[in-house]
């Protein structure tokens, strides 16, 4: 276990110089900055004086080790357009996309595990193809569409929960809702197509022949190993969650990391998109590692070797 | 003489039915079987012959699509039959218990080995971990594991295969069962394993004094451990009867043919092709009247076609299907 850990951490250690590199990289070739920063109007040398300014006129090199630098150290660098530093301007945000990405996971597992196991159990049922349904329902509905619709029913008709902002669990549970629902069935699929195929090994066979109950055969011995597989796409849902939810944070006014993004971005605000591009990428890494570490303690063979 | 308490399988024209694309897969037609209390029963037959549907049929564990029909299936004087699915299972690995095949996945691989076997003797006898913790160790050693308590805790990928079909074994034993049935349990292991594990198995239904159905395409390894015999032939009987009689006299082509292919050391150039009659065996899918064996069979004859169902007795607990009477069929005597 020690011996796994320790490489699996080296690996994303490695991934994230990779990723925070060619990031650093991509910003830096996609545009001349400094021209985009002076203004449709500047002068060469009003531009050049600005390049100067930020350091933009040095070697890549030399810019993405003074940047890599500071961050280690905290300091992200300021805003362009608020001149607040970028670490608190992140830090501020951050907590509602996580909140909002962490809901929706627990929402969508809580539907889609349950609905799965059900559906392949019952495959080829009207149970197993109302559960497509429902599936192919979530992934057809454009998430913002669904946002407006449910800000329309539960906010405007009925008036159950507020529609904007992210002062109280309520604000969060229609966001949660829409963007739970992208991501369901994706992970429902995954649990009914894992269950299938284990539902026709031979240990379940086993499983059965020793007379234990239903539960036992499908949860304990079917679902465990059905499983490994959802664990690995929620950490990559949960990522995407992290970094993709522009657009329903847009819908419901919640101010969090991906309007901040997309604001950024409008505005060629570069430390703070650089930033936000290492957040989420460092999210990935760790969400991946933490699938490793979960799918090796519940699959002994990862974890033994 | 077996009195009917000793009984205690008792299975009474078992039909199998799968439905496959191009039809009806007659997997297992009329068989009769019974099992008794400190007796090993062997089915024999090549590939395919349906030994394995018919077990897992007394089992209630055949795949989703699969019918069965039986006039009767009586364990230990109860009907199976009329068992519903959860009463059924309350006796499965209790009373009853299976071996299979393949130790290598049939165990789950992300349990450790001690869950596995406890969790039958909490669900059956209501035990708790360490009284359930217990018996599996006592059966571990008893199906000679060193270091049971070790073992208990490792997981099925880390101990080799004959390992692990001794723990299967152990694992049917937990409940003390009255039948245990062994479907191939030593095909997938070494040679040199191979007789290990049967001779354990013969000790422990001694020991344990239970009925035994051991299932096998390997005729040569029943001779010693097997008091009686039935040979099947595409979903069929052939031919049941006593060790003794089935290797002394030998009624059914078929089961002259199995018996030729036995390989004996020293004299294995005298007989036919070593290992298998020649010939296919026929598909299994839609009806066929007849003797299913008569494309493979030197003897057959165009009564063959619609005949040869029938049962025949040879003598006392010794019947074959074949519409060739016994003289015929042994070579002795020429009637015409
Ligand atoms: N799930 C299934 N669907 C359709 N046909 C099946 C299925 N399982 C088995 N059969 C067919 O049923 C027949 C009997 O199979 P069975 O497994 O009982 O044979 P067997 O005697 O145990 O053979 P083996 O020695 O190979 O284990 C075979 O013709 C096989 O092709
Ligand atoms: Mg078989």
């Amino acid at each position: 276990m020690g011996r796994f850990f320790v490489q699996r951490l080296g690996v994303a250690v490695l991934v994230a110089i990779t990723v925070s590199i060619i990031g650093f990289a991509l910003l830096r070739v996609s545009g001349d900055l400094a021209a985009d920063l002076a203004g449709e109007d500047a002068t060469p040398a009003e531009i050049a004086e600005i390049a100067a300014l930020y350091g933009l006129d040095r070697p890549l090199h030399e810019q993405y080790l003074t940047w890599a630098a500071d961050a280690l150290g905290g300091d992200l660098g300021q805003s362009l357009f608020t001149n607040e530093p970028v670490m608190d301007l992140i830090l501020e945000r951050v907590g509602v996309t996580i909140l909002l990405s962490v809901y929706s996971l627990v929402l969508a597992l809580g539907i889609a595990i349950p609905l799965g196991v059900l559906a392949a159990i019952r495959a080829n049922t009207s149970i197993d193809r109302a559960a497509l349904g429902v599936a192919v329902f979530g992934q057809a509905i454009p998430n913002f569409w669904f946002g407006l619709i449910l800000i329309y029913l539960f906010g405007v008709l009925l008036r159950w929960l507020p529609i904007s902002g992210s002062s109280s669990f309520a604000h969060f549970i229609l966001p949660t809702v829409a963007l739970g629902t992208a991501v369901m069935p994706a992970l429902m699929r995954l649990t009914r197509t894992g269950m299938l195929e284990v539902l026709e090994a031979d240990f379940i066979r086993t499983a059965r022949a020793k007379g234990l109950r239903p539960g036992a055969v499908f949860f304990k011995h079917a679902l465990r190993n059905a499983v490994l597989p959802v664990v690995s796409l929620s950490a990559v849902s949960l990522g995407f969650l992290l970094g993709g939810s522009v657009i329903v944070e847009t819908v419901f006014a919640l101010n969090g990391i991906g309007l901040l993004a997309y604001e950024s971005i409008l505005r060629s605000d570069f430390p703070v998109v650089q930033s936000i591009l290492v957040f989420v990428s460092l999210a990935y890494i760790v969400l991946t590692l933490a699938s490793d570490l979960i799918n090796a303690r519940l699959d002994p063979r990862i974890r033994l070797g | 003489m077996t009195s009917e308490r000793d009984t205690i399988l008792r299975v009474r024209d078992l039909s199998v039915d799968i439905p496959v694309p191009s039809g009806t897969l007659h997997a297992v037609r009329n068989v009769d079987l019974s099992a008794i209390r400190g007796r090993t029963l062997a089915i024999v037959g090549e590939s395919g012959c349906g030994k394995t549907m018919t077990a897992l049929a007394v089992m209630r564990l055949l795949p989703g699509r699969a019918r069965l029909r039986a006039r009767e299936i009586g364990l230990e004087g109860t009907d199976l039959r009329s068992l519903s699915d959860k009463a059924f299972s309350a006796i499965r690995g209790n009373r009853m218990a299976m071996i299979f095949q393949d130790p290598m996945t049939s165990l789950n691989p992300v349990y450790p080995i001690g869950d596995q076997l406890e969790e039958i003797h909490i669900r059956h006898r209501g035990s708790g971990r360490r009284e359930a913790r217990e018996r599996a160790e006592y059966l571990l050693a008893r199906v000679g594991i060193v270091n049971p308590g070790t073992r208990l805790r490792q997981f099925p990928h880390q101990l080799s295969g004959g390992l692990r079909q001794r723990i299967m074994i152990a694992m049917a034993l937990m409940c003390d069962p009255a039948l245990i049935v062994a479907d191939e349990p030593t095909t997938a292991l070494d040679v040199t394993v191979q007789a290990q594990v049967l001779h354990l198995l013969k000790d422990l239904q001694a020991e344990f004094d239970m009925a035994l159905i051991l299932i096998t395409h390997d005729l040569g390894i029943v001779a010693r451990i097997a008091d009686r015999i039935a040979v099947m032939y595409a979903g069929r009987i052939v031919e049941t009867g006593s060790s003794r009689q089935i290797f002394a006299a030998p009624t059914h082509p078929y089961t002259q043919g199995l018996i030729d292919c036995i390989p004996y050391p020293g004299k294995t150039e005298r007989r036919t092709a070593l290992g298998s009659i020649p010939g296919i065996v026929p598909s299994l899918v839609g009806d066929a009247p007849g003797c299913m064996f008569r494309n493979r069979c030197a003897m057959a004859e165009e009564r063959c076609r619609d005949g040869g169902n029938v049962e025949r007795s040879v003598e006392d607990g010794h019947s074959y299907r074949c519409v060739h009477p016994v003289e015929r069929l042994r070579g002795t005597m020429v009637p015409s």
